[in-house]
């Protein structure tokens, strides 16, 4: 099984893992935001409660939700893990001048965006997860036909009518667009599946999601903020 | 034309460098920049101050032997090499900085020359394909589709001049060795070895201590020959496909005795 | 002593066979105790270095350059030659002998020309199995192309960059060697001597150039391959490296020196632009197919390519089309670059320095538009547009000769052995199988052909003979006498300290060779120019300034170890212009010439190699004669009206 080891310790090994886990946690941005539309709904936040309910007890959802944190850790261990070797390829002396024509700012900067988002999750569970969880704060639970369902959008709606947190919150995800903007496509070449005939395709979806995911987490807050 | 000059000027590889600035003020607009520095360097002599070192051979763009980075670019403002980079191409009065690639794995000689045997010794681990001098079959013997010699030919137009690192805001080599493992890996020649070339290829890249690529295209945007990042995305297709299905043999490899 | 060529007995398709033969073979258990030394790493070094290792032997292999990858080979553009007959055209081994024998203006071997033939079509084979990237048809098979006026499509080609690509093919097999350990390379380090003791070459001296260290290397043979020495003229298409140091060092331990003065001059070089110049770029010749020559037929000084475009049809001599009416633009490269060189010395030639001609695609465009004229030529137009600031479709290109190639070199017999024993000298650092002139598209097939299916047969020969214990360890008092020679010559040069540097003394020899020993030669001029560099020479060892030490990376002291020698070597070149008073080839003698100027051969005098033997400093150098017998090609003038 050196195999293995030695695959996973090479650059591109490496390499690997970061898309790997990128793409997947780009699917679970893309499953959070269909369940973070719901809270737009206009019914008292009983069909986000009741689906933020679900997410937290139901067994399997929990499973991949473990596998999410794992997944957010590899990404970020292997990107720090990488970001050593890069800095010690490069040597002790830099550049005097860098034009930065040659690359998009973007690709140049993944690691403070995906610093920023780290911290942006850290207080985002901190937030809202941890208390779902009953880690610490007292969230209400109120009664739905008889079930007894975690109030999150109180909560939430609390957090959304602050103006700081809300522009926070919009300047995290616009970090997060800009991560995607580059990650998203960045991901497949990583893989190999860099294709004349797919390439223009990939990168459609890439930039729409891009845009259009994060604007849509922000879309949210900025909602709730002004009504 | 008159130009300013600060050009990196190191004695050797175990000393301290630093930016020496110079004057030039007789500058022809067709002289390349490999001549510009000539000029400085007879310049120099005459008056007692050792020339600047660097890196050059053909002068014809083919040899990959010169390596400037100049003004933030590897090989200057042009997607060329330094030598077919004419001073047409900047301005009466500027400031021009020129520095060695940097990279670990490259190490600095002397002034503007790096020892780039890395590269070398990453083809050593592999780039080739084993067959010995006579014994081969006729050259058409294997038809191969014009597409696909074209495309290796692309790869291989690769000139080694290291470029693509210097460019390469982790000192990546991916786009060196994805060009050679893409020239073999196309063709029908390359394909007996194609595991094990890219495995050891990688291999050997890694312990060189390049860095890794984040996919900036940056060295796409510098290489002098075009080559494209198409030949990253297949050298880690080969190399994740080679470390789950390569096999080692069991029996050993001698003959009948 | 007399010459022995070696060239087998029997008829010409049979001569390499049974030679091949007739050679002692080493045992291939005895192959690990034999040591060979490979200089040069270009095409003929690393061919000859990986096929070495490959068979056994311990090979030792060295560069000046940073990686062996670099070696002017690469900068080759057209293509190769080889006798595959794939387009069914014609062709054929004896064709292709035929036609270089004649190429060369009979100034060759027919044996070793033959042999060449032969071993061409292994080459493409080789390549093929290595990777090369030829260019291919449709249907997946290779294709050809007719160079440089053969009336056969017998080149192969990897777009404009087929010398990259063959040796980067050879560099792929010798870094197989290193790998396996049965080659040791040495970047950055350079030949400075040739160790003979007991009248056999035993080992060489070096200079590791990035820590000045001087070094013996002992082996059973050595083998050079260290290109040619077109920079003795300072401005050629060489690189800037490129040197005859290895060569004229072993030339000075007793190695002939061949045919010095043959040297081809390529018509189609973008011109100098000024006294900053440092190199010449070469055009390929493929641009005279379409392009078409001319010259204002009244001279105007300082025509500019944009003013060119303006001058009326009936103002203009198309020098070439009117004085070859039968082959136009296409006369080979030697008499393309002449007829240059006689409208400028008129006063009619172009641009700034009045050095160069037009090379009009103007009506090419016409007849076959743009798109076409882009497809053929896209990637050259680019380069010049690049190096000149002119736009090849819109104005007409200003072409100049400029010295390409030297056919002459280390005089060698058949089995490429120089004079002095275990001394070999392959591809274009030997006198060459292309005369006095050579082909296009045959310098590559020479390089790959003695190092990969010639040196490993014919150096079998000589090891077997003289046994693996005929050696001599690096630590014999010859080594060490050739060493504190080598460091003298450093020092020497270091303790000058005089005013004038290396280049302005590289300049002024190039500009005397250019001027007399170029593209046209006489008794007078050739009797100057000897003066000259005499002169030139003194003033050398008198006044040249290098700086820095010899123990670290001085590039000036690299560079005045080799000016030194191109001095030396340019006399030598002047004296073989002088003796050969004949037209042959790239040789033209104006004394030699028919009525209406054109080159005229003298068989019966000169059918000889010309094997200079080295006398000591400043003294005259012996002339020794192969003559050169044609029992198979007929000797003809070459005529294109």
């Amino acid at each position: 099984m050196k195999w293995i080891v030695d695959m996973f310790t090479s650059t591109l090994g490496r390499k690997l893992l970061m898309a790997l886990t990128g793409l997947f946690l780009i699917l679970f941005l893309a499953v959070h935001l269909a369940g973070n539309l719901q809270l737009l709904k206009d019914d008292g936040g009983r069909a986000f409660n009741i689906y933020a309910e679900f997410m937290s007890s139901n067994a399997l959802i929990q499973f991949v939700s473990k596998g999410n944190f794992f997944f957010i850790l590899l990404h970020t261990g292997m990107a720090i893990a990488l970001t050593i070797k890069n800095r010690k390829a490069r040597g002790p002396e830099g550049y005097a001048v860098v034009s930065g024509k040659s690359s998009h700012w973007t690709s140049r900067n993944m690691g403070i965006l995906g610093t920023l988002i780290l911290v942006f999750i850290v207080t985002h569970l901190y937030h809202f997860w941890a208390q779902m969880h009953g880690y610490w704060g007292n969230i209400t639970t109120l009664d739905y036909d008889g079930k007894p369902v975690r109030d999150l959008y109180t909560l939430v709606d609390m957090w959304f009518a602050k103006g700081w947190y809300v522009g926070l919150y919009v300047f995290c995800m616009a970090a997060i667009a800009f991560h995607l903007w580059h990650g998203f496509a960045s991901a497949f070449q990583t893989l190999g599946l860099n294709h004349l005939k797919y390439n223009g395709v990939i990168n459609v979806i890439g930039k729409a999601f891009a845009i259009l995911v994060p604007a849509g987490f922000a879309f949210i807050p900025l909602k709730m903020y002004f009504s | 034309m008159k130009i300013t000059l600060k050009i990196w000027r190191q004695q050797g590889p175990n000393t301290k460098g630093h930016f020496k600035t110079y004057k030039l003020d007789h500058v022809s607009t067709d002289m390349s920049f490999l001549e510009m520095l000539d000029v400085l360097n007879q310049d120099l002599i005459k008056k007692g101050e050792e020339p600047v070192a660097f890196d050059h051979d053909c002068r014809e763009g083919i040899c990959g032997m010169c390596s400037l980075y100049i003004n933030g670019r590897p090989h200057g403002p042009l997607q060329t090499t330094t030598c077919q980079l004419h001073m047409r191409t900047f301005s009466d009065g500027e400031t021009i900085t020129i520095e060695p690639w940097r990279a670990s794995a490259f190490p600095i000689l002397k002034d503007l020359v790096v020892d780039r045997s890395a590269f070398d010794r990453i083809q050593q681990a592999g780039g080739y394909i084993s067959v010995n001098t006579g014994g081969v079959p006729d050259a058409n013997e294997i038809p191969i589709s014009k597409k696909i010699a074209d495309e290796a030919m692309d790869a291989a137009q690769c000139i080694g001049c290291g470029a693509c690192v210097a460019a390469c805001k982790n000192a990546s080599a991916m786009l060196f060795v994805s060009a050679k493992v893409s020239q073999f890996a196309l063709l029908p020649q390359g394909k007996p070895e194609r595991k094990e070339r890219v495995e050891k290829m990688v291999a050997q890249m890694d312990a060189e201590g390049f860095g890794a690529c984040t996919n900036t295209r940056a060295c796409e945007a510098e290489c002098p020959k075009g080559i494209q990042i198409t030949n990253i995305a297949r050298m880690n297709r080969e190399y994740f496909s080679a470390m789950v299905s390569s096999y080692e043999v069991a029996a050993g490899e001698g003959g009948a005795g | 002593m007399k010459l022995d060529s070696k060239v087998p007995e029997g008829p010409i398709g049979e001569k390499w066979t049974r030679h091949k033969f007739n050679l002692k073979l080493v045992n291939p258990a005895n192959k690990r105790k034999y040591d060979v030394i490979v200089v040069g790493t270009g095409l003929a070094g690393a061919s000859a270095a990986a096929s070495l290792g490959e068979l056994g032997y311990n090979v030792k292999a060295f560069c000046f350059q940073d990686s062996p990858r670099r070696a002017h080979s690469i900068a080759a553009q057209g293509g190769i030659n080889a006798a595959k007959n794939y387009q069914n055209d014609g062709d054929s081994v004896y064709r292709l002998f035929y036609d270089t024998v004649k190429g060369g203006d009979y100034r060759a071997r027919e044996a070793n020309v033959h042999r060449l033939a032969e071993v061409s079509v292994n080459i493409i084979d080789q390549c093929v199995a290595q990777g090369v990237p030829f260019a291919r048809e449709y249907g997946g098979l290779l294709a050809n192309r007719s160079f440089g006026g053969a009336q056969v499509s017998r080149t192969f080609y990897a777009r404009g960059q087929t010398g990259q690509q063959l040796l980067l093919g050879a560099y792929s097999a010798l870094n197989r060697q290193i790998a396996n350990g049965k080659v040791k390379m040495y970047n950055r380090t350079e030949m400075l001597d040739v160790v003979v003791v007991d009248g056999k070459a035993r080992g060489i001296i070096t200079r590791d150039l990035v820590t000045g260290k001087i070094e013996a290397h002992s082996a059973h043979a050595v083998l050079l391959c260290t290109g040619g020495y077109g920079n003795v003229f300072y401005l050629s298409t060489n690189a800037k490296g490129s040197n005859v140091t290895a060569a004229w060092r072993a030339h000075k331990k007793g190695a002939f020196f061949g045919n010095p003065c043959f040297t081809q001059i390529h018509p189609t070089c973008i011109p100098v632009s000024g006294d900053h110049q440092s190199k010449l770029t070469l055009m390929s010749e493929s641009l005279r197919n379409d392009g078409r020559v001319w010259v204002p037929k009244t001279a105007i000084k300082g025509l500019k390519a944009k003013e060119a475009v303006a001058i009326k049809e009936e103002d203009r001599d198309y020098f070439l089309e009117r004085r070859y009416p039968s082959f136009g633009n296409l006369v080979p490269r030697d008499v393309a670059s002449r007829n240059a060189k006689y409208v400028c010395d008129e006063g009619r030639g172009v641009g700034s320095t009045g050095l160069a001609v037009f090379l009009d695609f103007a009506d090419a465009i016409k007849r076959d538009g743009r798109k076409v004229i882009e497809q053929k030529y896209g990637n050259l137009f680019d380069m010049y547009q690049q190096i000149t600031g002119d736009n090849p479709y819109e104005v007409p290109m200003m072409i100049f000769p400029a010295v390409h190639y030297t056919m002459g070199g280390l005089w060698v017999d058949y089995n490429l052995m120089t004079t002095v024993p275990g001394l070999y000298a392959l591809g274009e650092a030997n006198f060459s199988d292309h005369g006095a002139n050579r082909l296009g598209a045959s310098a590559l097939m020479q390089g790959l052909a003695d190092g990969y299916f010639v040196i490993p047969y014919t150096i079998g020969d000589y090891l077997a003979n003289i046994g693996w214990n005929d050696k001599v360890g690096a630590d014999h008092p010859a080594f060490k006498e050739s060493m504190d020679q080598v460091k003298a010559g450093v020092d020497r040069l270091l303790n000058i300290k005089g005013t004038k540097t290396v280049d302005e003394f590289h300049r002024k020899l190039g500009l005397i060779m250019w001027e007399y020993c170029g593209m046209s030669r006489s008794e007078q001029g050739l009797t100057k120019a000897k003066k000259m560099i005499q002169e030139l020479k003194a003033e050398f060892w008198r006044d040249v300034k290098i700086l820095g030490g010899s123990s670290e990376l001085n590039v000036e002291l690299e560079k005045a170890g080799r000016v030194a020698d191109f001095l030396e070597l340019g006399e030598l070149m002047v004296d073989d212009a002088l003796n050969r008073s004949e037209s042959c080839g790239g040789h033209f003698r104006e004394e030699s010439a028919t009525p209406d100027g054109e080159a005229m051969r003298k068989d019966d005098e000169f059918a000889y190699v010309a094997a200079w033997e080295y006398k000591g400093d400043n003294q005259p150098e012996a002339l020794h004669k192969e003559e050169l017998k044609f029992e198979n090609v007929k000797l003809t003038q070459r005529s294109y009206k």
